[in-house]
């Protein structure tokens, strides 16, 4: 039986009646990466040992008949952005090529009982729409080799869809969890900021950055994000909002529910074959009972150039830790502490973070500050007020999760090409708002996703709507 | 030309909790270099910090015994720079939304200085530079058992006209914080820390002059003498027609000057912002004032109510509430013999010099209330002269033992039995008939000498009232 290829909702059942173990199962997951990974470059670190160790407690537990997590042995890879005790941790940068976290994020131990088969590649530092930026090399996207995963998630994305994992997680700061799920045809759900804690992620930028699972269905998200959700007084970002059963509701359908639809995301430039994704996508849910209606989100030209501003203001003071002083890279022959601080992040991090800092540093700056960063967070609470508007006459939103296919590795080089990537997925993130990927079958052989916006702590409309979808388009394969 | 000098101080207290301000971290001042430290408090990517809601009631408690408005909303913000002790090369601070602002502190001449701010931020680790000194060193190491200790900045307003209004200013600053009991106020151990703003301008001006930052002031006295010399320095380059240089400039102890260490155009742009990973913290109106509700009688208050209550002047009461235990310990002292001025003559002089030689505060040496106490009734009924007391507060300071026990372990009780005082009187009149003539012949001098001469025998012990009196009436005897 090819396990691998099943989703974790399905894998969880078997487990629990014993039909198989987690061993066969990791061992299955373990092989497809031994198979696929060095072509796909999903992985930074196969963790294959502890993998294996991990699924023969897990089994050993349930022979005993202990209670176990309903994941319990169903394998993960994480993205090497959050912290593991002991394991490397890159930010797929050269500054931590050899990090080796004393602690573990808060989400690790959550998972502790799922075989981590992996640290997944990202963009260096989660900067970056296609994870072409990793220090160490582009992750492929699994149904057409020579095009991108999408980033920064790329990795997890693209081990998910290639059977090398059964579940990631992902970060998503601007769309880094629903671009890279919509490129490789599985589910990415970023949950509302601060449902789950983001103690042990790297911060990239703080008021945005947000943890959630990458899945092959939209069940399977909703388990996860079960597992991980809830306070953490080691955050205090997170919320004391009570955590919903994601999963009770999931099958209920969309009869009588509004679904809005923001007409300036139709107005950007889509690629033809997107659009006409999205539209089938709209009349599914019609069909399933569900009304479209068109709302407006009148701020949403104006959500990229704040999300770059406030991102890389917040990136240039996050990332000013990496110093040489105490850990990761250190340049080595300073004559003096200032040059050895030079030197080290002149050599330890890559253009394209180097070029975030300096924006943000710009951003942030005395004279700058009022015309940059302080106005960007006011137009911010504008893009939160469209949504909240919006949010009066529907349910959730619907949206395309990118405005193009996967494009080939290296053909979109230029600095604002890459920034148009995210057009779609960034104004979430302003708004701290729950959105959801959810794959609406194939174009020209590539995948297309189509995302669900949610109203705060609102997880469960979308992952409900995101279901509903699911069972007009059907799970995609595993490549 | 005449100038008015104008200063502003800016002090930093580290607050006295057991756990750093973002982390679970002990604050114990000198454990081995790195062992009180966490992911937060090292700058570990990843690490969030978590706000000690004892730091803030510290800090409120601090901003009301300063008589500060504590706002129910204040925000943290982060101030960039890279320094190798600054672990995430931001330190989280307060900005444009600090905690309090708006007290004072009233002098002793009744002046009051304004309190600009109080806010909350977090202690920078400490480099040791492996060398002579900075530059000279080959390397440094670091320390990050501070990183993270709680502090409060309380900025004055320029509303100070002397380094001895400067210096008073700092002593009441540091009574109303450790009777508060917010910090230890250690200068010594940088629990308290101190830069001055210094500029001068034309008596009668409204305009501030250009101004100097020092820093590197590492006690009041070097705070005073480096304004001082400020004051000197400012002075003569404006009489000569000069300018002075907005700068920082760094005190050196030894040599007793300023010298300059970086420029304003070199100053740092700290690019603050908010800080995205705590929220606006929200007091609730209840609670502050619960907080000062809870706030002891504070030094100004309590010197007043010496004053009235135990009839000291101004000076005198002043120092009985220079610390919050040295009052303590006059009070209880007082309850035990209720002679008040006397329990402050022997605190301010007796005590306060044992004090000083020992190195010692009030609450670290081994002296009693009760203690004191019984030896001034001691004194009072006569069992001791007071020259003995002298000695027996010694050895009680030292040994923490009753003046009783000592007196009768010693010997040491006063002769005041009058047979035993005319049989050494009558010795001593034989011994010498020159001073015994001398009195006759009116010499005065003579009198004195030979009461010396019997506390000479008697060890000092003899009732000196008693004495005279026997021995006047001897002379005229004989």
């Amino acid at each position: 039986m090819e396990l691998y290829r099943k989703p974790a909702h399905e894998l969880s059942k078997l487990l629990a009646k014993k039909e198989i173990s987690a061993r066969e199962l990791t061992g299955q997951v373990l092989e497809q990466i031994e198979l696929k990974d060095k072509e796909l470059g999903a992985f930074i670190t196969v963790t294959a040992e502890k993998a294996l160790e991990t699924a023969r407690e897990v089994d050993e537990k349930r022979a005993k008949g202990e209670e176990l997590p309903l994941l319990a042995g169903i394998p993960l890879a994480l993205k090497d952005n959050i912290c593991t005790k002991g394991l490397r941790t890159t930010c797929a940068s050269k500054m931590l090529e050899n990090y080796q976290p004393p602690y573990s994020a808060t989400v690790v131990e959550k998972l502790s009982q799922l075989p981590l088969v992996g640290k997944t590649n990202l963009d260096e530092f989660a900067m970056g729409a296609s994870t072409e930026t990793s220090f160490f090399k582009p992750t492929r996207n699994p149904w057409d080799r020579e095009r991108v995963a999408g980033g920064s998630s790329g990795g997890s994305a693209a081990a998910v869809a290639a059977g090398e994992a059964v579940v990631a997680l992902g970060t998503d700061t601007g769309g880094s969890i629903r671009q890279p799920a919509a490129f490789c045809g599985v589910v990415g759900l970023k949950p509302t900021y601060g449902r789950v804690s983001r103690y042990g992620a790297v911060a990239f930028a703080s008021s945005m950055d947000q943890i959630g699972p990458i899945t092959r269905s939209v069940e399977d998200a909703a388990l996860m994000l079960q597992e991980i959700a809830g306070e953490d007084p080691r955050d205090a970002a997170s919320s004391r909002e009570p955590v919903a059963d994601y999963t009770s509701g999931l099958k209920q359908g969309v009869a009588g529910m509004k679904i809005g639809i923001p007409k300036e995301y139709l107005a950007l430039d889509l690629d033809p074959s997107v659009r006409q994704r999205f539209d089938e996508a709209c009349k599914a849910l019609e069909d399933a009972g569900a009304s479209c209606i068109e709302v407006s989100l009148p701020h949403t030209e104006y959500a990229a150039a704040v999300y770059y501003i406030v991102a890389c203001g917040e990136a240039s003071s996050n990332l000013a830790r990496f110093d040489g002083v105490r850990f990761g890279y250190r340049a080595p022959d300073s004559p003096d502490t200032t040059t050895m601080y030079s030197n080290t992040r002149g050599e330890g991090f890559g253009f394209e973070v180097k070029k975030r800092i300096l924006l943000g540093t710009f951003a942030l700056s005395s004279g700058q500050y009022d015309l940059y960063y302080s106005k960007a967070q006011k137009v911010r609470r504008l893009v939160a007020d469209d949504f909240k508007n919006a949010f009066t006459k529907c349910d959730c939103l619907l949206a395309p999760t990118t405005t193009m296919l996967p494009f080939k590795i290296g053909e979109i080089e230029s600095l604002s090409g890459q920034y148009e990537l995210d057009l779609c997925t960034i104004p979430a993130n302003l708004a701290g708002l729950p959105a959801l990927s959810v794959p609406v079958g194939l174009s020209q052989g590539l995948p297309v996703g189509v995302q669900l916006v949610g109203k705060h702590f609102d997880e469960e409309t979308i992952l409900k709507v995101g279901w509903a979808l699911e069972q007009c388009f059907g799970p995609m394969e595993v490549k | 030309m005449d100038y008015e000098v104008v200063i502003g101080l800016e002090v930093h207290v580290e607050l006295k909790t057991k756990a750093k301000i973002f982390c679970s971290c002990s604050t114990a001042f000198g454990g081995e270099p790195n062992s009180h430290v966490c992911p937060f408090c090292l700058g570990l990517p990843g690490a969030l910090p978590v706000l000690n809601k004892k730091a803030v009631e510290l800090a409120t408690r601090a901003a009301l015994a300063l008589g500060c408005t504590v706002h129910k909303t204040s925000t943290f913000h982060r101030k960039n720079y890279f320094y190798p002790d600054l672990p995430a090369a931001y330190q989280i601070s307060q900005y444009d939304k600090p905690l309090a602002t708006g007290g004072k502190i009233t002098l002793s001449n009744g002046k009051t200085i304004g309190i600009t701010r109080v806010h909350m931020e977090a202690e920078a680790g400490k480099s040791l530079h492996q060398g002579d000194d900075i530059l000279a060193a080959e390397y440094s190491l670091e320390d990050f058992n501070r990183s993270g200790i709680g502090l409060i900045e309380i900025v004055s307003e320029p509303d100070i006209r002397s380094p001895e209004e400067a210096k008073e200013y700092l002593e009441q600053l540091k009574a109303i914080l450790q009777y508060a009991e917010v910090s230890d106020c250690k200068m010594e151990e940088g629990s308290l820390r101190c830069d001055a703003n210094i500029s001068l301008r034309k008596r009668g001006s409204k305009e501030l002059g250009t101004k100097t930052e020092l820093k590197n002031l590492n006690s009041f006295r070097a705070v005073e003498r480096a304004l001082e010399y400020e004051v000197q320095r400012q002075s003569e380059v404006l009489k000569s027609g000069g300018e002075v240089v907005q700068e920082t400039r760094t005190w050196d102890e030894a040599r007793g000057i300023t010298s300059p260490m970086r420029s304003k155009e070199e100053a740092e742009d700290y690019r603050y912002f908010p800080e995205p990973d705590l929220m606006p913290l929200e007091l609730e109106e209840g609670w502050i004032e619960e907080i000062r509700s809870q706030l002891p009688e504070l030094p100004r208050d309590r010197a007043l109510r010496f004053q009235e209550e135990y009839g000291l002047n101004e000076y005198d009461s002043g120092l009985m509430v220079s610390t919050k235990e040295m009052a303590d310990f006059y009070e209880a002292t007082v309850k035990l013999f209720p002679e008040p001025k006397e329990v402050a003559n022997w605190l301010m002089v007796e005590v306060q010099r044992l004090l000083r030689s020992s190195e010692q505060e009030i609450q670290e040496s081994k002296l009693l209330p009760e203690n004191l106490a019984q030896l001034l009734k001691l004194v009072k009924d006569g069992t001791i002269s007071g020259s003995v007391a002298k000695t027996v507060l010694e050895e009680s300071f030292a040994t923490g033992e009753e003046p009783k026990k000592i007196v009768e372990a010693k010997g040491l009780s006063q002769i005041s039995d009058e047979g035993q005082l005319r049989e050494i009187v009558a010795s001593v009149v034989e011994a010498n008939p020159k001073s015994v003539a001398d009195y006759k012949t009116g010499k005065g001098k003579a009198l004195g000498f030979l009461v010396g001469q019997v506390m000479k025998q008697t060890r000092g012990m003899a009732n000196p009232q008693l004495t005279n009196k026997i021995l006047k009436e001897y002379l005229e005897q004989q």
